[in-house]
């Protein structure tokens, strides 16, 4: 057996290809991020764009403004959904199964078009286009990815915990507040992480949304790219990664490690 | 007095999931202090009777009162009982103190004695100084000794286990087992066990309840349960057993295996058709001699640790398994004898399958909803209802349901020495017994051929005689 | 008893409501698809002039362009995707825990990165390498967060299926390649698909990622056409019947195969 053959049997290295092809698109990408964040237009080491962000009023308003945002449409999402995770967690299988796929089927239509068409319906009903039309929107594009999670780790739970505390004396609140809502926290968790990254990210949907009335943070970074100004752009771009990369933190330590429902 | 002796009594309780009777109207008392093992083969009911209990499920119809309180309709909290479950179910959002705390906690105890109750219940089961450990972080022994824990800690009235040690290995079981007697013995408190390991009910418990096909089989003290089953599916199911078909000559006297035997039993009647009993550590094996009561010729010889088990062919057909602490070589001829106090002698539940027809022609009936061809007789034409007897030996079984007239499912074997007694649930729920000596296998699904000159016409009327 | 079935009232009503408000733009979208007004919302009396513009090639010859264009990308990107992802999935499965930790660690990056960062860091790549933008560099981009997807749809049939297999495949003669056609392939074939399906999807409804990797060259995607569409004042008339026969297809096919699944379900709990 030649080596050409040994490389091939050994099935481990089937995944060769994939790992160089994540080591050129996925990692080297993101090293340059850091790289551009750090340098000036002549590739010079510089804290130059950070210095730039700080000291302008307008990008840093933008920023706290969007994660406004994006905490307000978090939490509106965990307060919509969570009911309807926990309800649909309850129905029988086949029944819950058909529900769910109704609230992921609204994801089939491309986002531009449906966040159009919430445009028009605010329209339709008279609502003035603004801040609380963009959290409206923004909730109604995102609920069912805080749903999703959720009601996969209310269903996987182990129901003989339900037992356990009722066995062990408690009423149905206290077996609510005490094991079921703790133990779905991973799915909340994943919920936030789902809900919260792309509303902070957004560009093109707020800009719709409220008639390019309300900048939101992802819209400061295209522009600056479009405009060529990368370095400053990339220095955003990373400020975002960090907020997300806390922000993951957070929520999957209150998720308390476990691995979530994303899929 | 009656109201404290018994802390729980289980009156006329059945519970049906759609067309499936799990439960069939069982009733059952408990005494206070008592160990009660609820034991059975898996899909019996008593898991579902201990769910019951617990209140987790209610009851189709029946009563249960728990310490002398109608708790039929009480939600689980609110009964004085605590379970123990089978894969423990702890709650891995908690560590090992805020598990055991949990009854406590919603009791709203100060913490300084919950702390105090927590410590002492860890000590209990020896998990001192485990407090804060992860429950994920511990072993299935220490899950297990903490799930106790969490329940006792709660002073209970009655503790329900189930299956508490099935998860364990075999050593660890063993010890759990002598422990869960000390703890039963130190707490005073009512143990209600469920379990499908005969040894281990044999071992633990003060009373056995034997189930079965959503039936209690028989109750009594393991060694009642053991030396005296009452019937053939317990005296299979607890231990090894011979298990013959006999006719009981005369009292005192009874014949199997093609041999008349003296034994202990009376009352039966003359010719009775019986099962026999014999356990295999009954049967002492040896060179045949003048006391050999009847001869055979060993077919097999495994070592089984601290006896050998023997498998013994007689001239007549019959196999019968030997325990000795002395091997006899395989192809020998052996003498065998069995003490008269050794044979165990129960009345059968039925000679023949019996069921309810109804004529359609001449030479036709229906029955377990399919029509049988039958031989002509005459009076058939002047009854519209009667009994239909077909003899165990005469139902033909085929590999392919095609085949039968009917289908259904292999539900219980027993060997019978010579050949295999079949239980056979056909798909309209009801139970046809075979004799065959085929091999089959529980949950086989086979078809099911009646001969026409199997069929006995009976007339209804005078179809009581059991 | 009363007050249980109060509680299942009230919790269908509510999951009615949410769902009412999560479908009442797309109703608008199918409702006004049948009126032949310009703006959305206004109601000019029935006509289905928009679906016969949809079909007779009367609309917008870039529109036309973008839907081909979105097409072609997601087919291109899907089905490198799904051979390049199904092969890292069995590749990962074989590895050793840590190195397959690694690589599932770095596999879930273009998952949890938003568009923005994975579209910015993309673009930065191409041009430090000096590549010009355009269709190869979209579908670059594409596969990029499209193959984890499909990675993780993968695993879990792999997780499922005997360990031993591939080495019976084997040791009865296969080589490692028929072993992995004839054996593993039919073994994970509906994770395979549903992966397919889900890359596809990901990739045609994409906008942020494909907005920094178009390029200027004029290259539209249906999302990037929407979009400037949109600046520009409005969606183009014939966006709404395309959405509305999109979702229609969709939801007949979820039917289809819930129906489907119902009755396999069924029959299996019968026998």
């Amino acid at each position: 057996m030649n080596r050409g053959q040994t490389l091939f049997t050994k099935r481990a290295n089937w995944a060769v290809p994939y790992v160089v092809f994540l080591a050129i698109f996925v990692l080297i990408p993101i090293i340059l991020i850091v790289i551009y964040a750090f340098a000036d237009a002549d590739d010079k080491f510089t804290l130059a764009n950070f210095r730039k962000f700080m000291l302008h009023p307008e990008a840093v308003n933008t920023f706290v403004y969007s994660v406004g945002i994006a905490i307000t449409t978090t939490l509106a999402c965990i307060l919509l959904g969570y009911p309807a995770a926990y309800i649909l967690s309850r129905n029988s299988f086949a029944a819950s199964r058909a529900t769910v796929l109704l609230f992921i089927l609204p994801m089939w239509i491309n986002i531009l078009i449906r966040t159009l068409a919430t445009v028009a319906l605010f329209d339709f009903l008279n609502v003035p286009l603004g801040e609380g039309a963009l959290v409206f929107g923004m909730v109604y594009n995102f609920l069912p990815f805080m749903i999703y999670p959720i009601y996969n780790t209310l269903r996987k739970m182990d129901y003989s915990l339900v037992e356990a505390a009722r066995d062990l004396g408690a009423n149905p609140a206290s077996v609510f507040a005490r094991v079921v809502l703790p133990l779905s926290m991973p799915g909340v968790a994943s919920g936030i992480m789902m809900v919260f990254m792309p509303t902070i990210s957004t560009f093109a949907i707020a800009e719709l949304l409220t008639m390019n009335n309300i900048k939101l943070f992802g819209t400061t970074i295209q522009e600056n790219i479009n405009n060529g100004m990368w370095n400053y752009g990339a220095a955003l771009s990373l400020i975002m990664l960090l907020l997300i990369g806390v922000t993951g933190l957070i929520s999957s330590d209150s998720g308390n490690g476990k691995e979530g429902g994303i899929l | 007095m009656r109201k404290s002796e018994y802390i729980i009594r289980v009156k006329n309780v059945s519970k049906v999931y759609g067309d499936k009777t799990v439960l069939n109207q069982v009733s059952l008392d408990v005494r206070k202090g008592e160990f009660v093992t609820i034991l059975g083969p898996s899909g019996c009911g008593k898991t579902t009777l201990l769910r019951l209990i617990a209140g987790f499920q209610p009851a189709t119809s029946g009563e249960i009162s728990i310490a002398g309180n109608n708790v039929t309709q009480t939600p689980p909290h609110r009964r004085p009982v605590n379970t123990v479950f089978q894969r423990y179910a702890l709650f891995p959002h908690l560590n090992v103190y805020n598990n055991i705390a949990f009854g406590l906690k919603l009791k709203k105890l100060s913490s300084v004695v919950i702390a105090g109750k927590v410590k002492q219940a860890l000590r209990m089961v020896g998990m001192t100084g485990y407090e804060y450990r992860d429950v994920d972080s511990l072993s299935g022994g220490q899950q297990q000794r903490v799930a106790i824990a969490r329940a006792i800690v709660n002073e209970p009235e009655v503790l329900l286990l189930d299956e508490p040690l099935a998860a364990l290995d075999l050593k660890m079981r063993k010890d759990m087992q002598m422990e869960l007697r000390e703890m039963h013995k130190s707490l005073g408190i009512t143990f209600v066990y469920v379990t499908h390991d005969q040894e281990e009910a044999l071992t633990l418990s003060d009373r056995i309840i034997v189930m079965s096909e959503g039936r209690i089989q028989q109750e009594g003290t393991p060694i009642d349960i053991y030396n005296e089953p009452s019937n053939a599916f317990v005296a299979d199911f607890i231990g090894e057993s011979n298990i013959l078909d006999g006719i009981m000559l005369r009292d005192r006297l009874v014949s199997f295996a093609g041999y008349e035997f003296e034994c202990v039993d009376e009352g039966f009647g003359e010719n009775a058709p019986v099962d026999v009993v014999i356990r295999p550590e009954d049967l002492y094996i040896f060179e045949p001699s003048e006391a050999t009561q009847f001869t055979g010729i060993v077919s097999s010889c495994i070592f089984k640790g601290v006896h050998y088990e023997m498998m013994v062919q007689t001239p007549g057909g019959y196999e019968f398994m030997v325990q000795n602490y002395h091997p006899f070589e395989t192809g020998r001829e052996a003498g065998l004898l069995v003490k008269p106090a050794d044979i165990h002698v129960m009345r059968k539940e039925r000679v023949c399958n019996t069921f309810e027809a109804r004529s359609v022609d001449e030479t036709h009936v229906e029955f377990l909803g399919t029509v049988f061809e039958v031989r002509p007789l005459d009076d058939i034409r002047n009854r519209k209802s009667f009994r239909v007897e077909i003899d165990f030996d005469k139902i033909i079984l085929h590999d392919n349901e095609e085949d039968g007239q009917l289908t259904g499912e292999v539900c219980f074997i027993l060997y019978k020495g010579n050949h295999y007694h079949l239980t056979v649930s056909t798909d309209s729920d009801e139970d046809i017994f075979a004799d065959t000596s085929d091999v089959w296998d529980n949950g086989d699904r086979v078809g099911i051929t009646i001969p026409p000159a199997a069929i006995r016409v009976k007339p209804l009327t005078c179809g009581a005689n059991e | 008893m009363n007050r249980k079935q109060a509680a299942t009232f009230l919790g269908k009503a509510y999951l009615w409501v949410l769902l009412l408000m999560l479908y009442s733009p797309i109703l608008i979208i199918m409702v006004f698809s049948f009126t032949e007004a310009k703006v959305l919302g206004n109601w000019t009396g029935f006509s289905t002039k928009l679906y016969a513009s949809l079909f007779s090639g009367d609309m917008h010859r870039s529109l036309t362009n973008a839907i081909w264009n979105s097409l072609v990308i997601a087919l291109g990107a899907a089905t490198v995707s799904t051979g390049l992802g199904s092969l890292a999935a069995i590749g990962l499965f074989n590895m050793r825990p840590r190195a397959r930790q690694t690589v599932r660690f770095i596999n879930t990056i273009p998952i949890l990165n938003p568009d923005i960062i994975t579209g910015v860091s993309l673009f930065l790549l191409f041009v430090s390498l000096g590549i010009s933008q355009g269709y190869t560099t979209v579908v670059l981009a594409h596969i990029t967060f499209c193959t984890p997807y499909v990675v993780l749809s993968v695993l879990p049939r792999l997780r499922q299926m005997n360990p031993n297999l591939y080495e019976a495949a084997l040791d009865l003669g296969a080589t490692p390649f028929q072993a992995l056609r004839k054996v593993i392939i039919p073994e994970i074939r509906p994770g395979v698909i549903s992966g397919f399906i889900l890359a596809f999807t990901l990739s045609v409804d994409d906008f942020a990622v494909t907005v920094f990797t178009i390029g200027n060259e004029g290259i539209e995607t249906l999302s990037t056409y929407i979009y400037a569409d949109a600046r520009k004042g409005g969606l183009t008339p014939e966006l709404r019947p395309l959405s509305t026969i999109i979702f229609a297809t969709v939801l007949l096919l979820l039917i289809i195969v819930n129906i489907r699944s119902a009755r396999t379900g069924k029959k299996r709990q019968d026998g």
